[in-house]
């Protein structure tokens, strides 16, 4: 509650967002469209905070003694399980949703910092497979672009079930970005509102899919991981229905997790936060006796390396970036905010990625503003900020003793809050209580 | 080649079929609801499957001319991109979803979806489809010789139908369209490929009414 001057309160329910929203509302009679992640405060891992190490445990000297940040994915089945030197990946972002440019530069930043990135909806352009050493192919419902032959040069494919932003939902791309290429690739008529489907369109159900992977798995020789992705729900059985669906690796999207475009209802108030997922993922694959036998990815939200250090204490064998990869290249940088005022938005708050009309030249198929983004820069950038991640997650598992980040784990860490305490299933800070949890003494 | 699934597994039919670097003629006995058979085939292959195949026949086939003496389960050249797969029986739900190219001919029914999400594969069903065929088809031809279920071409895009029976209803935006002559030509051509002495005259056209291409408000019930 905002109070301007005295006696002037706004109201807590009806706040100057939500008039406006029903008066947008009221004007267009159409839900609002946007890009971006969750932007409600939900629990996240700013609401948990590491027990460095002191008289009970021995830390490692920064810098000096060895602490690894390498992981292997995909050992279940996969021929050629993939390896990289950092837990920090980058998620699956369309050609279509971003530029060209924007694709080469996740690419390049990956190959720098050593780690895989992801194709997205609307199939693998010859750039990003060019500039990827390690490419994961995303198997999408609407299939637009799929084809064999890109399938046998991916390194790993991913069946996406759904995304942070919208489980239960399809995708979209809407008609201002589909280019000439763009259609071409999705086979679809240029300038319309692409839908892509909410559910696959060969398979239903768990059963259905295992049947599906061994399609693809025979399809590429048994070579490649296979990822299975679905956004935060109903996280503990979709995890085991996973295992049983047979994935090599289990990719968990929490709902601050980011689209190019969904419905503002819906990247609001569906799915739940990726700090309550994690504890769910881990507990059916213990359960299942495939932790770290099933590698578990976890995104949505991830911004700093105490984020990716939270993670691996929770239990996840690696993480993907999406939204902050795309800052990291520039996405609602300070220099483009005259050019983000002229379209309504300002920097820090851009989220129309659907319009085709990113300052930046990253969530656009417009030739002149994709030209201000340079791969190679924002590669550079990229794996500068890949770097950072990796380095800060490696100072605070130091800190707890740990000589890799996945020896991180849940006793490392305590909650400031009840609701993270049982999010996250870690003592609430100063106590040995857990909410849920038989209570101990204190 | 030959392969009797009696003693020989699907994974070693599906290694030498993709191992094997000039065409050949291959045939597989004793299937009886196998899966995954003849998937991610790129040579061209003549490959003959004798019984019931199980889901996904044929997935993702290249160059490769398929033949399945029995019934086909759900997916049969699903994302083909070229060649032709020929199933003597029926084909379950899904039939060549998603297939970018060649050709698919069914000579029993297909259950519901067939051809789903269609990107330019040509598809002749030389008995009836179920409900939901052709959903959002977005090129490519499906030819039906016999009656369709519900929800014909529902949210079509530029994918065309030929139906020579009754359509039990079209979905969202599908609509009756006039014949043209390169239409006719389209249907002759694609009933010769099939082995089908069907006469073209006798089928009416649907396709995409093209309404839905752009999100409208006052299209908001169609959604």
């Amino acid at each position: 509650m905002t109070m301007k001057n005295p006696g002037m309160i706004e109201s807590a329910t009806f706040n100057r967002d939500v008039i406006h929203e029903i008066q947008r509302a009221a004007d267009t009679g159409i839900y609002d469209i946007r890009g971006f992640g969750a932007k409600r405060h939900v629990p996240h891992f700013d609401d948990l905070l590491f027990l460095g190490a002191s008289m009970s445990r021995y830390p490692l000297e920064g810098y000096r003694e060895k602490c690894g940040t390498d992981v292997t994915l995909g050992t279940r089945f996969a021929k050629n399980p993939i390896k990289l030197d950092t837990v920090v990946t980058i998620a699956g972002m369309s050609f279509g949703a971003l530029s060209a440019n924007a694709k080469e530069a996740l690419g390049r930043g990956a190959n720098i910092a050593g780690t895989s990135t992801t194709t997205g909806d609307g199939g693998m352009t010859p750039e990003e497979r060019k500039t990827s050493k390690t490419l994961v192919y995303q198997y999408l419902p609407s299939r637009y672009g799929m084809n064999p032959d890109d399938l046998r040069k991916a390194d790993a494919i991913e069946v996406v079930l759904g995304q942070g932003a919208k489980p239960g939902g399809g995708g979209m791309l809407l008609g201002q970005k589909i280019t000439d290429r763009v259609a071409q690739m999705r086979t679809l008529p240029k300038g319309i509102d692409q839908r892509s489907a909410c559910r696959h369109p060969d398979w239903t159900g768990p059963d259905d899919l295992a049947i599906k992977i061994e399609e693809l798995r025979e399809i590429t020789d048994w070579q490649v991981p296979i990822y299975i992705k679905v956004g935060a729900t109903r996280t503990y059985y979709d995890v085991k229905l996973a295992v049983k669906a047979g994935a090599d690796v289990i990719v968990v999207d929490g709902m601050q997790g980011g689209t190019a475009a969904t419905q503002d209802v819906f990247i609001e108030h569906v799915g739940i936060p990726t700090m309550a997922a994690i504890p769910q993922a881990v507990k059916a694959l213990q359960e299942m006796d495939m932790h770290r036998k099933v590698q578990l990815i976890v995104s949505g939200g991830i911004r700093s390396g105490a984020d990716v250090a939270k993670c691996m204490a929770l239990g996840a064998d690696a993480v993907a970036i999406g939204t902050a990869a795309l800052v990291a290249l520039g996405c609602n940088h300070p220099k483009w905010d005259a050019d983000y005022q002229k379209i309504g938005s300002a920097a820090g708050f851009y989220d129309d990625y659907h319009e085709g009309k990113c300052p930046a030249g990253i969530s656009t198929q417009d030739e002149g503003l994709a030209a201000r983004l340079d791969p190679e820069d924002g590669g550079r950038r990229l794996a500068n900020y890949l770097n950072v991640l990796t380095l800060e997650a490696q100072t605070l598992a130091r800190a707890c003793g740990k000589s890799h980040l996945h020896n991180l784990e849940p006793e490392d860490l305590v909650a400031l809050n009840v609701e993270a305490a049982a999010m996250a299933g870690v003592p609430l800070a100063g106590t040995s209580w857990i909410p849920g949890r038989e209570s101990a003494s204190s | 080649m030959k392969f009797d699934l009696k003693k020989d597994s699907v994974r070693a039919v599906n290694q030498a079929l993709h191992d094997l670097a000039q065409p050949a003629d291959v045939s597989v006995d004793h299937i009886s609801g196998d899966h995954n058979l003849a998937v991610g085939l790129n040579r061209p292959h003549k490959v003959t499957l004798n019984g019931h195949a199980g889901y996904y026949c044929a997935g993702m086939n290249q160059q490769a001319e398929v033949t399945v003496h029995g019934n086909v389960g759900q997916g049969v050249a699903e994302n083909m991109m070229s060649g032709k797969v020929h199933v003597f029986g029926n084909a379950s739900q899904s039939a060549g979803a998603t297939a970018h190219g060649g050709l698919l001919v069914i000579e029993g029914d297909a259950a519901a979806r067939c051809g789903i999400s269609m990107k330019g594969v040509d598809i002749v069903v030389k008995g009836s489809v179920g409900h939901m065929s052709a959903f959002m088809g977005q090129a490519g031809a499906l030819v039906v010789c016999g009656d369709a279920g519900d929800a014909l071409g529902d949210s079509l895009y530029e994918a065309h139908i030929y139906v020579k029976g009754s359509v039990a209803s079209l979905g969202a935006d599908c609509v009756e369209k006039s014949m043209r002559a390169e239409h006719l030509e389209e249907l002759t051509r694609l009933l010769e490929a099939a082995g089908s002495d069907e006469d073209p005259a006798d089928f009416k056209r649907y396709g995409s009414a093209r309404e839905l291409y752009n999100f409208k408000v006052d299209n908001v019930g169609a959604y």
